[in-house]
């Protein structure tokens, strides 16, 4: 189960099967706060398979925020190495960092981050304005983000007339909108209710199912549940990385869902 | 991305704000407004010293007695032995370039008609200077070749005086008293307007030379032929300078002036003193334009505040968009385009203020105003100007944020 890497399709640049989709090697960061000095990350090594679907644990401060800043080229360290789909990331520069995020990440916050008074479809249009597409190809690839997360009526609504599940829907369709590699969720159910917590995390594993890699950073272990791997971290060191089965997988509900099984047939 | 979307977003981050956009615009608004109208109104002023100019033509000198030199102390204009009659012949006569010289005296007196009296300029002269001004009559006749030999009693009139002593009753051949002299209305002259000193031109009355000479004037003075100045109008196509020159010898020659002594009279060239006036007009369009400089530079120094709190305020969309993609290129366009937007809609305001204040000046100050498209299109681009200007600095710092500390701002 482990490294099964699910045919990729129609995405640009995939790592070689076989190759990590990241390697990161010895990831340090350390942060100066007045004359003290804060090692948030001490010394990391990781690697995640394309196609997998991760959970990142461990309490705040442990250094699970900071690596995921430095997986989604948000930050960088301070000193290792860190390879996205065999790309070299450390020494970039802030406008190279930019197209990689644009090219190769998406990202789903825990506060959902859209833009007030702008209509979903909008919102979901953001990533590609970016990287330049067309308005016309635009308008039609994020009704079709909108559709995969179950949103495809709701692309006039501004987000103050959306559910908070909604909202993340929203969050989701823009992180998947440019066909990225890596989807980075940092607490996507922080802020929801139970319910819509496992709605959210239903449609994460269904993506997942699909090829997307998910990577997602929580401190909840029934939402770490979903994944297929977690690692959890304390004092900036991984003191735990484990496989387990995802928990659709080990209650079948994966092949018996008629909404997922029809989008893995569309694939 | 299209040409007006970067607009259209920009908008939409302003109408978030409405008040506080609106207040921001404020200063750019005065500013603006306030360029529109000084350039109509001193453009308006340099129109009218330049339809005088035209008016005047540009081809008449004036030659007036100049000061004399008493015993080390100088004395102003017209205090000299003085020009006569003359010498406006002689001028006419000799100078190949003068195409009339036309004496003229002046005094101020009250003149009556019937039960009405009205306080006027009397001029002295002959048809010669109404030729010289370029002054066609309106009505009646100009003075014939008896009228100036014989001090006829007749007068032309300006439109004032046929308006304050006559109303609507027709002046010709009514007896106005000059001076206690009956003299006859013969003429009036066509509206001339205001002079550049703000003097009613039209408030006049002229007499034959001879009639002001022998019957108003009375005195040493009348004997000697004395006059007040003489008009010269140079021929179409004639140099000033030249013209100017000549009379200067002819004159010099028969004042018997020695050489390098003073000139006893002095030419002034109309057009000069128009020029001068029209620049000093200038000056004052000028000081305005700092003013109204200075109040848009307060206007961009209210958009730059206005856009530092927005940068502040909108951190984590910046972080946002720079999670999703956007370089520092493109926060900075962002917020670039909202300044200029914010400054440009001012600007438009602030054109629209500027009409309706230059329309106003026009209409309760009676001045003459000119608005130009060429003013539109200045506070344009000086509004764009001061929404990139004060705009940049704020959007470079947004450009600058690092995105996770974007993100995780408070």
């Amino acid at each position: 189960m482990s490294t099964a890497t699910p045919t990729l399709d129609a995405a640009p640049a995939r790592a070689a099967p076989g190759q990590p989709l990241i390697e990161a090697r010895d990831l340090v960061k350390t942060y100066t706060m007045g004359d003290m000095t804060v090692h948030a990350l001490r010394g990391v090594s990781l690697e995640i398979a394309g196609g997998d679907f991760v959970a990142i644990m461990g309490a705040s401060g442990s250094g699970k925020s900071t690596l995921m800043n430095i997986l989604g080229c948000l930050d960088l360290p301070t000193s290792g190495e860190y390879r996205l789909a065999g790309e070299e990331v450390e020494g970039l520069a802030q406008d190279a960092l930019a197209s990689i995020r644009n090219r190769r990440i998406g990202f789903v916050f825990q506060q959902f981050n859209l833009l007030p008074r702008t209509s979903a479809l909008e919102n979901v249009e953001l990533p590609m304005v970016y990287a330049g597409v067309k308005a016309a190809q635009r308008h039609a690839k994020a009704l079709a983000a909108l559709q995969r997360v179950g949103l495809g009526e709701r692309g006039d609504h501004t987000p103050s007339e959306l559910s908070g599940g909604q909202q993340q829907r929203v969050a989701i369709a823009r992180a998947l909108v440019n066909n990225p590699q890596l989807i980075l969720a940092d607490e996507p159910t922080g802020a929801l209710d139970s319910k819509t917590s496992e709605d959210i995390m239903r449609l994460l594993t269904e993506l997942n199912a699909q090829g997307m890699t998910v990577v997602i950073v929580t401190h909840e272990t029934d939402i770490a549940a979903w994944a297929r791997r977690k690692i959890v971290f304390r004092d900036g060191l991984i003191v735990e990385d484990v496989r387990q089965p995802g928990r659709l997988e080990k209650s079948g509900k994966l092949e018996s869902d008629p909404n997922l099984s029809a989008q893995g047939a569309a694939r | 991305m299209n040409f007006f979307a970067p607009f259209r977003i920009a908008l939409r981050a302003l109408a978030a704000n409405t008040l506080r956009s609106i207040l921001t615009m404020l200063g750019i608004i005065i500013g603006v407004a306030a360029v529109i109208t000084m350039i109509a109104v001193g453009s308006g002023a340099t129109q009218r010293v330049q339809e005088q100019m035209k008016g005047l033509g540009s081809n008449i000198m004036l030659v007036i007695p100049g000061g004399i030199t008493a015993g080390g102390v100088r004395l102003g204009a017209q205090t000299g032995q003085g020009l006569t009659e003359e010498d406006a012949l002689a001028i006419a006569r000799e100078v190949p370039e003068v195409q009339v010289a036309a004496p003229s005296s002046r005094t101020g007196a009250q003149v009556v008609a019937g039960n009405t009296n009205w306080s006027t300029s009397i001029f002295g002269s002959t048809n010669d200077y109404l030729e010289a001004r370029e002054w066609p009559l309106s009505d009646g006749r100009s003075f014939d070749a008896a009228d100036v030999q014989g001090s006829a009693k007749v007068a032309i009139i300006g439109q004032t005086v046929a308006r304050e002593l006559f109303g609507d009753a027709d002046p010709l051949d009514q007896v106005i008293r000059v001076k206690k002299i009956p003299v006859t209305v013969i003429g009036v002259l066509s509206k001339k307007g205001q002079n550049s000193m703000g003097q009613d031109q039209d408030d006049v009355v002229i007499v034959p030379i001879s009639t002001y000479r022998n019957r108003i004037q009375g005195g040493a003075g009348s004997k000697l032929k004395r006059i007040g100045s003489i008009s010269v109008k140079v021929r179409e196509g004639q140099s000033m300078k030249v013209a100017e020159d000549n009379i200067k010898e002819l004159l010099r020659q028969r004042f018997k002036v020695q050489p390098g002594a003073e000139d006893p009279f002095a030419i002034r060239n109309l057009t000069e003193i128009l020029q001068a006036q029209e620049a000093s007009s200038r000056i004052m369009t000028l000081l305005l334009a700092a003013v109204a400089g200075i109040s848009l530079i307060i206007g961009g120094i209210g958009i730059m505040n206005i856009m530092l709190v927005s940068v502040t305020e909108r951190t984590r969309e910046i972080g946002l968009r720079m999670a999703v993609g956007a370089r520092g290129r493109d926060i900075l366009a962002q917020f670039l385009i909202e300044a200029v937007t914010l400054s440009l809609i001012g600007g438009a305001i602030g054109v629209l203020l500027g009409a309706v204040a230059t329309w106003g000046v026009g209409q309760f100050a009676g001045w003459q105003v000119s608005m130009s498209l060429g003013s539109i299109f200045l506070a344009a681009g000086f509004s764009a100007f001061v929404g990139v200007f004060f705009g940049f600095y704020p959007a470079r710092r947004a450009s600058k944020l690092l995105p996770i500390q974007a993100l995780r701002y408070e």
